[in-house]
């Protein structure tokens, strides 16, 4: 069977084939939007035309099936235009208001969520888990279930202070980049790895494994043609393991997830600010994870309940200050709450003047 | 018949409200093998607490270096269809828009060649195919090429880039993120397929400081639309939001960062030179206030996660610049940023931490920029400083 003529560094098919007539024709004189619900919104351009949208849930390990549906949805409503967000929702783009009301009750009887515009929990951002990835050390596509089935209303009706956005990483390379999220979930290892020095000998180049250390627990072992571990120094990151495989760092009764809070990216009101630990460690539990889900609900109940109406959670807890929030949160506070890495010195108090 | 595994653990997360993971792999493996192992093996590491993934070796398509991830099952023995499961990012049209006729085309190509499984979409943009063999790459890159569409970036590559849904379906964006994201992409192709940098370099676009693409938080190089110029206001439509219930005072004039807002029950002014541009007021009151004046954008370098010394936000390094096609000046301040590095970095040293190795002096002066008060939070507090002659030459004159 012959295969069509491959061609290389075409790059991307450009964007502007696959954007509504509406969109085409009023593209950057766009006037304001509203929202009109959790899940739909309108742009006004300058002209005065209109283009609506509905935005669904989407776990966004997709089957070609399910694509199909959104497909066939598309065309039947948004003459075939959808879009996908950032947060790896799917959005379906209306140009004809008469199509938005059936289009929300077909996704409706489709059992689809509809949600996540405004202050809401949107969809989570999150990687590859067990599912795919050879540094996982929990499952992210689980995580986020288990969260997502406990936080729908919050994504679908519920209002809060402001957007609060989720984030779930496998290890603690977060290709999810979960460092600047309101909440998220990071996957860590507690235990030293185990070195298996035959296959070390014959597959890692020793300088780039021992340079790979960030901590400098590596060193060389010239008797084994190897290298050693300082245990004391090993903070568990694993990227040994990603250079030399045979640094085993991969432990199911070990590993495990932490908790972070008050990331934000926007630049509103406040600097962009990275999340910062407040639980340090839960043991995985799949396939339902109950207290990391409960954590979780915890923190933003407790926000929902105490911040002002637009304060991210990292705002909220930069007003009340974070003694205040581990107390009204309820979470012990330990030494793995005490940074020792990098930046530590600039995270100690430096004032007399706190909260009781 | 794909083999049908039992998965008591991975049937409770087909029960509850939000869409399920386990029911779009189950659809995939009711008609495909790879699939079907997929969901066999994931099984497995739901009872032991482990993944069974081991990455590496060297596969992809002729003459590119990346855009496939080389994936295999540690378990090959218990999962023959998944002893590859190799990833295949496809670069993604700028804005993730598309047509029904081009993810119904994709869709085909993939359950023809693949798993039927997908990512829409990975962290850093692109579609991700979820699992095929070696020996399939080939056709499918010629299925997906020959259709118009190229593979993005892996490994110690320009990766591929993103942006935000900008002039598409957004009043507040600056600059035209989608033509800035589609332009940059085609100026990086060489790069972005053959891996030759020191370590991955991302490129983000966000329309404004919203950031609706985490452009600060990673991206090696973050381009955020802004302007220079006032806020226009439109007192109408301020009286129509006071009128709909909102406490101005509070939600506006005492969140404003700036303290540059002022409302006396009437009449909403804004204090223009004081303005930080953070948005907040803009995008709660929109249809009253708008920016107005030159568009352009700030570049920050160097946000990354904490591997391997820590997370970064990205750095202030050029504070406006005009951002018109051809894109010349951007395009040639991103290449000096890049060769500067390329030239300096360790292996596996992101932009951000030579930086902080080499010193941002070094950095700046490469690449031609001014040091300028915006770039940091406050100046250097220890009076341990470097000096060079010419800075008494220029600056320091007796």
């Amino acid at each position: 069977m012959s295969l069509p003529q491959r061609r290389t560094d075409i790059g991307p098919p450009k964007y502007d084939q696959f954007l509504p007539p509406v969109i085409k024709k009023n593209y950057g004189q766009w006037k304001y939007h509203e929202r009109l619900s959790p899940g739909s919104m309108v742009h006004v351009a300058e002209s005065g035309d209109k283009i609506w949208t509905v935005r669904v849930a989407s776990p966004r390990l997709l089957s070609t099936d399910t694509i199909r549906e959104f497909c066939d949805i598309a065309d039947k409503y948004c003459d075939g235009y959808l879009r996908f967000t950032s947060r790896n929702n799917v959005e379906f783009l209306v140009s004809d208001e008469s199509k938005l009301a059936p289009l929300q009750n077909e996704l409706k009887e489709r059992g689809m969520l509809m949600g996540g515009i405004g202050p809401h929990v949107s969809n989570v951002i999150h990687t590859q888990g067990w599912v795919h990835c050879h540094s996982a050390c929990t499952d992210a596509s689980g995580l986020v279930k288990c969260l997502m089935d406990e936080l729908a209303e919050y994504f679908t009706t519920k209002e809060l202070p402001n957007k609060v956005r989720l984030a779930v990483a496998c290890c603690v390379n977060m290709c999810g980049a979960v460092h600047c999220s309101d909440i998220a979930i990071v996957a860590l290892h507690t235990k030293v790895p185990v070195i298996d020095h035959d296959k070390v000998k014959n597959m890692c180049e020793i300088p780039t494994t021992v340079a790979s250390c960030p901590t400098s627990a590596i060193s060389p072992d010239p008797a084994k043609k190897s290298i050693k571990i300082k245990e004391e120094k090993c903070m568990y990151c694993g990227n040994c393991f990603t250079v030399c495989p045979p640094i085993e760092i991969h432990n199911p009764e070990g590993d495990g997830v932490a908790i972070v809070v008050g990331g934000k990216i926007g630049s509103l009101r406040s600097d962009p600010k990275f999340s910062k630990i407040a639980y340090p460690f839960f043991y995985n539990d799949p396939p339902r994870w109950p207290k990391v889900v409960a954590a979780v609900k915890n923190i933003l109940e407790v926000y929902a309940a105490n911040a002002k109406k637009h304060e991210r959670v990292g705002e909220w807890i930069d007003r009340i200050g974070w003694e205040r929030f581990f107390k009204l949160a309820n979470i012990p506070f330990t030494f793995q709450h005490i940074d020792d890495f990098t930046f530590a010195r600039e995270t100690f108090r430096t004032s007399a003047a706190f909260k009781w | 018949m794909p083999k049908k595994y039992e998965t008591p653990l991975l049937d409770e997360l087909e029960k509850g409200p939000y869409p399920s993971f386990v029911k779009e792999i189950k659809k995939a493996a009711a008609k495909n093998d790879m699939a079907a192992d997929e969901l066999g093996q994931l099984e497995k590491s739901y009872r032991t607490k482990r993944g069974y993934w081991k990455h590496g070796g060297i596969v992809g398509v002729l003459g590119y270096g990346g855009g496939v991830i080389g994936r295999y099952s540690s378990l090959p023995d218990e999962f023959p269809n998944v002893a590859h499961f190799h990833t295949v990012r496809i670069n993604q049209p700028s804005g993730w828009f598309y047509t029904t006729a081009a993810l119904r085309e994709m869709c085909d190509i993939w359950d023809k060649y693949g798993s039927g499984l997908t990512n829409m979409h990975g962290s850093t943009g692109d579609m991700i195919l979820l699992g095929t063999r070696t020996e399939n790459l080939e056709a499918v890159f010629a299925e997906f090429s020959s259709r118009g569409w190229d593979l993005g970036g892996s490994g110690s590559a320009m990766r591929t880039p993103s942006c935000c849904v900008g002039p598409a379906r957004c009043e507040w964006t600056n600059i035209n993120t989608l033509d800035i994201c589609y332009e940059m992409t085609q100026e990086f192709q060489d790069e972005l397929h053959r891996p030759a940098y020191p370590y991955k370099f991302k490129i983000k676009v966000a329309g404004c400081a919203v950031d609706c693409v985490a452009a600060i938080a990673r991206a090696d190089c973050s381009i955020i639309g802004t302007w220079r110029g006032p806020i226009l206001i439109d007192q109408d439509e301020v009286k129509n939001y006071a009128k709909k219930g909102m406490n101005i005072k509070a939600e506006i004039v005492d969140m404003c960062p700036g303290q540059c807002i002022s409302y006396d029950g009437n009449e909403l002014k804004i204090d223009n030179s004081e303005c930080k541009r953070c948005m907040h007021c803009i995008s709660k009151m929109t249809k009253a206030l708008k920016p107005s004046g030159e568009r352009g954008a700030t570049i920050l370098i160097g946000s990354k996660a904490p591997i391997v010394v820590g997370s970064l936000l990205s750095w202030v390094i050029v504070p406006f610049i005009k951002c018109e096609p051809p894109y010349d000046e951007l395009k040639q301040l991103i290449r000096k940023m890049i060769e500067w590095w390329d030239d300096n970095a360790k292996p596996r040293e992101r932009i951000g931490e030579l930086i902080e190795a080499k010193g941002m002096r070094s950095f700046l002066e490469h690449i031609g920029v001014d040091p300028q008060a915006a770039q940091v939070k406050f100046p250097r507090k220890d009076p341990f400083i470097f000096f060079k002659d010419e800075d008494f030459e220029k600056v320091y004159k007796k």
